[in-house]
């Protein structure tokens, strides 16, 4: 059997008190699509967070090809700039153009030239529908837009794996489905994604698998089909009612 | 010898009119390398005072850290909280008392300007530093950057976009607080004003002059630097580009 991608043991994360993450213990194979869904403060986003260390685990290990990600000497840089990360709330780079937030990554963290960089950020950019708009500030454009810039952005450091927090929920209706419709493009080229997210069509339809997570713990984990027609716990059957 | 106050200011604009320009242009050397020197130094100082420490970094770098910012602290509260015209004097004739130093009034003013500047721009960059959105922290980090590239790149950047208007007002108020530096007899404005002034006895026409410069230089320089904010902000529009299709035939094709 092939080394899982990402493999988290015992993780535990306390805010103060607040314990958020109560020994949650999973892994990642290559190409899998992972949706994490949940109530609001079930320690969703704070899992991710833990994933890519901005968040620092109070315990537990995380590791990365089997190597673990806290231990000293490890390359945090470089670990990041494989296991990218599109957020909620986009944070685009607001001094920087649209094409310089996707070249900024590559020709700093990955020491690649410019020509180069420019090159790919172009062609990312124009998968994700946002070519035209290179010149643009964030300022200038959509949320709909802007996530797609982050994605893109998030692509051009060839991440093995992409983590996504919620990355429609700060969006108008209408721009949903334009961001959703790059993630569906993403998971069928073989990418593997970790999504955070309360589209449970969405979930449904695109991913391999599905966590369910309730007050810190994962109280389940299974196909789509399992979790969606079959749900075996009582939580994520009540959940599931109020989100269907 | 003229009789009116339009006289005299007349007379003095003729007669001294070299001499205060010459002071106006010492005030605003002073000023402008004061604010430029001050806010790489507040602007060094603030990075410093903003470094995460992190809990698993060794014991004596973290101790190494506590004793920088405290040092840092000290900076900022001892210049903020004392005179600008008595740190001219204890700098000044203390660096002669205590290490025999020879400082020229000039060099002893760009000295006290840039380190009394640099004392109240660490605060302002400091905050514009953690005024910067945490998000674009994070996202930095997140694509691999390390502290310093995320600096350099993503937050100094913005932070200094936010502080502008503030380094423009401290630059402001330096042009006019240069002004105390006469007591340490530098030839700047002021200096230049009271010597043409005490010579005719006519401190009134003659600092009516000098007000009237002050005001001139404080507002070009506002005025430049609103410019220069519009300019750095780049265009309002941005172009299309277009990849396969000319945009404007997209235009006309769908009116
Ligand atoms: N930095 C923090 N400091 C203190 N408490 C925090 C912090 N971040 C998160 N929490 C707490 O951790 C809990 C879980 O938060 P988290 O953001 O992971 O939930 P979530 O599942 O992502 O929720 P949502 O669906 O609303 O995004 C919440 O109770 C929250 O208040
Ligand atoms: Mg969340």
């Amino acid at each position: 059997m092939s080394q899982p991608i990402i493999t988290v043991n015992h993780l535990k994360k306390h805010f103060g008190t607040n314990a958020v993450l109560n020994d949650i213990d999973f892994e990642v194979e290559k190409g899998e699509v992972i949706s994490i869904i949940g109530s609001s403060g079930s320690g969703k986003s704070t899992l991710l967070r833990c994933i890519n260390l901005l968040e620092k685990p109070t315990a537990g290990v995380i590791r990365f090809h089997g190597q673990d990600i806290q231990a000293p000497g490890f390359s945090l840089s470089g670990y990041r700039s494989k296991v990218g990360m599109v957020f909620q709330t986009f944070n685009l780079f607001n001094n920087l153009t649209v094409l310089e937030n996707c070249v900024v990554g590559q020709t700093t963290v990955s020491g690649i030239d410019r020509v180069k960089a420019e090159a790919k950020a172009m062609e990312l950019l124009d998968s994700v529908g946002m070519a035209q708009y290179i010149a643009a500030k964030p300022r200038q454009i959509s949320g709909g837009q802007k996530q797609r810039v982050a994605i893109a952005r998030a692509l051009a450091m060839e991440p093995e794996v992409l983590l996504f927090d919620e990355p429609t929920s700060a969006l108008d209706p209408e721009m949903v489905g334009e961001v959703l419709n790059v993630m569906r493009k993403l998971a069928r080229s073989g990418l593997t994604m970790l999504i955070v997210t309360h589209e449970m069509n969405f979930a449904r339809d695109v991913s391999s698998r599905v966590i369910f997570m309730d007050e810190g713990v994962i109280a389940e984990d299974s196909s789509p089909r399992a979790i969606f027609s079959n749900p075996q716990n009582d939580r994520t059957r009540a959940f599931l009612n109020r989100m269907l | 010898m003229p009789s009116s106050f339009g006289e005299w200011v007349i007379f003095f604009a003729q007669k001294y009119g070299v001499f205060f320009l010459r002071g106006a242009g010492t005030t605003l050397v002073i000023a402008l390398i004061g604010t430029v020197v001050g806010f790489l130094i507040g602007l060094a100082v603030a990075v410093v005072r903003t470094m995460p420490i992190e809990d698993n970094s060794p014991r004596g770098r973290r101790i190494f850290y506590r004793v920088v910012r405290w040092i840092l602290v000290a900076y900022i509260d001892i210049f903020r909280g004392t005179p600008m015209i008595v740190q001219s004097m204890v700098i000044y004739y203390g660096s002669a008392e205590l290490w025999g130093l020879d400082m020229s009034p000039m060099v002893a003013a760009l000295f006290i300007v840039s380190i009394n500047t640099g004392a109240y721009m660490a605060e302002i960059a400091r905050g514009g530093i953690i005024s910067v959105d945490k998000g674009q922290y994070e996202a930095a980090l997140s694509i691999g950057m390390t502290h310093g590239q995320t600096m350099r790149k993503v937050i100094l950047p913005q932070a200094v976009r936010n502080i502008l208007p503030s380094i423009g007002n401290e630059f402001v108020v330096n042009i006019k607080d240069t002004s105390v530096l006469n007591v340490i007899s530098v030839t700047e404005l002021f200096f230049m004003s009271k010597s043409a002034a005490g010579t005719y006895m006519r401190y009134f026409e003659v600092f009516f002059i000098t007000s009237v410069i002050y005001f001139v230089l404080t507002f070009s320089v506002t005025r430049i630097l609103q410019s220069l904010e519009k300019k750095l902000d780049g265009p309002d529009s941005y172009s299309i580009h277009g990849s396969q299709t000319v945009p404007e035939a997209v235009i006309k094709g769908e009116a």
